[in-house]
């Protein structure tokens, strides 16, 4: 958490209700402010990340149900809410089975490294203008790098699964996903050239005024360009649907996960949501303005938005996004392996090349800044 | 405190979250005794036919390179993106806006160059 280093007076304005609970205990305990600050924001991410893929499986449940007109899960609880912990619950007694001749280490230790990885990139995700973990200067470097652990984890079960399905599900999403990294990483670096920072904090900041000021709608449409080319390459860095061929359910039963049960299992479903929720902050935060409140320029609006934490307009965009996730899985057909490879190599990247030059030759010519 | 010390302790709380799960369900999960058609890698209830380490298409290894060549690419980029916006307002003594400019098309020219040739060379077709 850095210091404020922005304009006070427009925080205060902006953010009445958030500042006065800083300020509170500021006053309150004045040296220890920073540790408590930090104590508080560490205990709420940990919360956040354990319930989580409760409520993310619950609503990917739910809106799947509702896009082929049933209901999803009732029973358990009002509307099923309880249903997934009741899931989580019951592969915490599933024996966890180890097929003959699987790598006995590499094997257990590949579901913990995803799911311990979500935490690194959850710590530094801004939630609101005192609600962020750590703040590092190269944040989106960062991001970058740790995203690449969630590949390794996927990797290593399918090679030490001993499993035909689980290598050719492995290797599979292995190559979908290094190759989408890689606009992906584009993609973040032209909204590094545009703000000129990699904090994603600073990033939030640099979208402060109306809502046209967002990345999404700054730069003469490329703005748009870029977040659904950060849509599809994340869409399928997460290996969902349309591109999901690493499970493909009729062709690879269970892709890299087929000889995983019990708890292990489940560790690989705790990191795929948490990491989705992670995209869909990110993409909120660099392209939807983050946690700023949305000023859309109508006078008795705009204050009213204004008092709303910045925290709730951060959950509200991230699962305005995940939504967007949800939805492309019930309104794409899954694309063959040869497809999904021409998209990115022929497609995605030459065209990131091309955004990340236009980018540049907008900001020389002084046109959008 | 350091941001890198802070994100180290939200690591080191989601370590114990994960060994924390999986310790329990150590304790609390069922065995059953085992039998040599229980640990059999699962294949449809078809025999499996020898092990799965087998040799691999090589067109996954060729993209794995690429991968690293254009990664790398994004990282050698990363610092000349950073400053950009700074140069391009004269804040930064010593770098002409024109001169970085010219050098991020020729390093993006070259890098294309690059894709074009791997794409004529069919490389980049998946069979």
């Amino acid at each position: 958490m850095t210091e404020n280093n922005m304009n006070p007076l427009s925080t205060e304005m902006l953010y009445p209700v958030q500042n006065g609970i800083g300020n509170m205990v500021r006053t309150l305990f004045p040296e220890s402010a920073f540790i408590i600050n930090s104590l508080i924001s560490i205990c709420s991410l940990f919360l956040l990340v354990s319930l989580l893929p409760v409520f993310l499986i619950w609503l990917e449940r739910k809106v799947a149900a509702r896009f082929q007109a049933r209901l999803g899960p009732m029973r358990v609880g009002y509307h099923g809410l309880l249903q997934s912990s009741a899931d989580g619950l019951k592969l915490i007694f599933k024996e966890i089975l180890k097929p003959e001749g699987a790598d006995t280490f590499v094997f257990f230790l590949a579901p913990i490294l995803p799911a311990s990885a979500t935490f690194l990139v959850m710590a530094i995700l801004p939630f609101d203008h005192h609600l962020q973990v750590a703040d590092p200067a190269g944040g989106v470097i960062y991001v970058i790098g740790i995203s690449g652990l969630s590949i390794l984890g996927i990797l290593l079960a399918g090679w030490a699964s001993n499993n035909k399905y689980s290598l050719l599900g492995a290797m599979r999403s292995g190559a979908q996903m290094i190759s989408f990294e890689i606009s992906l990483t584009l993609v973040m670096l032209l909204i590094v050239m545009l703000t000129g920072t990699a904090s994603l904090r600073e990033i939030v900041l640099s979208q402060q005024g109306t809502v046209a000021d967002w990345w999404i709608f700054k730069l003469p449409g490329l703005g748009l360009i870029a977040f659904l080319m950060y849509m599809v390459s994340s869409t399928a860095e997460l290996n969902r649907a349309p591109f999901d061929i690493s499970e493909a359910e009729s062709e690879l039963t269970g892709g890299f996960a087929t000889e995983y049960s019990g708890i292990s299992f489940a560790m690989f479903f705790f990191a795929e949501f948490v990491n989705m929720f992670v995209s869909a902050g990110i993409a909120a935060t660099f392209f939807l303005g983050g946690f700023l409140a949305p000023q859309i320029g109508v006078a008795f609006i705009d204050p009213l938005f204004a008092v709303i934490p910045g925290f709730v307009w951060f959950f509200l965009k991230t699962f305005f996004v995940i939504f967007l996730y949800m939805w492309f899985r019930w309104t794409f057909p899954r694309l063959r392996v040869d497809q999904l490879m021409y998209l990115e190599w022929k497609m995605l990247l030459p065209a990131n090349l091309l955004l990340l030059m236009s980018g540049g030759f907008f900001m020389a010519m002084g046109g959008i800044l | 405190m350091d941001s890198y010390t802070l994100i180290g302790f939200s690591v080191f709380l989601g370590a114990i979250f994960v060994g924390g799960a999986i310790s329990i369900s150590k304790m609390l999960a069922f065995h059953s005794p085992e039998g040599d058609r229980k640990v059999q890698p699962y294949e449809c209830s078809e025999e499996p036919i020898g092990g799965a380490r087998i040799r691999f298409k090589v067109a996954f290894y060729i993209f794995a390179l690429l991968f690293l060549l254009f990664d790398i690419e994004a990282l050698f980029l990363f610092p000349c993106m950073k400053i950009f916006k700074a140069v391009i307002n004269n804040q930064v003594v010593g770098i002409s806006p024109t001169i970085l400019f010219v050098e991020l098309f020729i390093f993006i020219f070259i890098l294309f160059f690059g894709l074009i040739y791997a794409w004529r060379k069919g490389v980049l077709t998946w069979e």
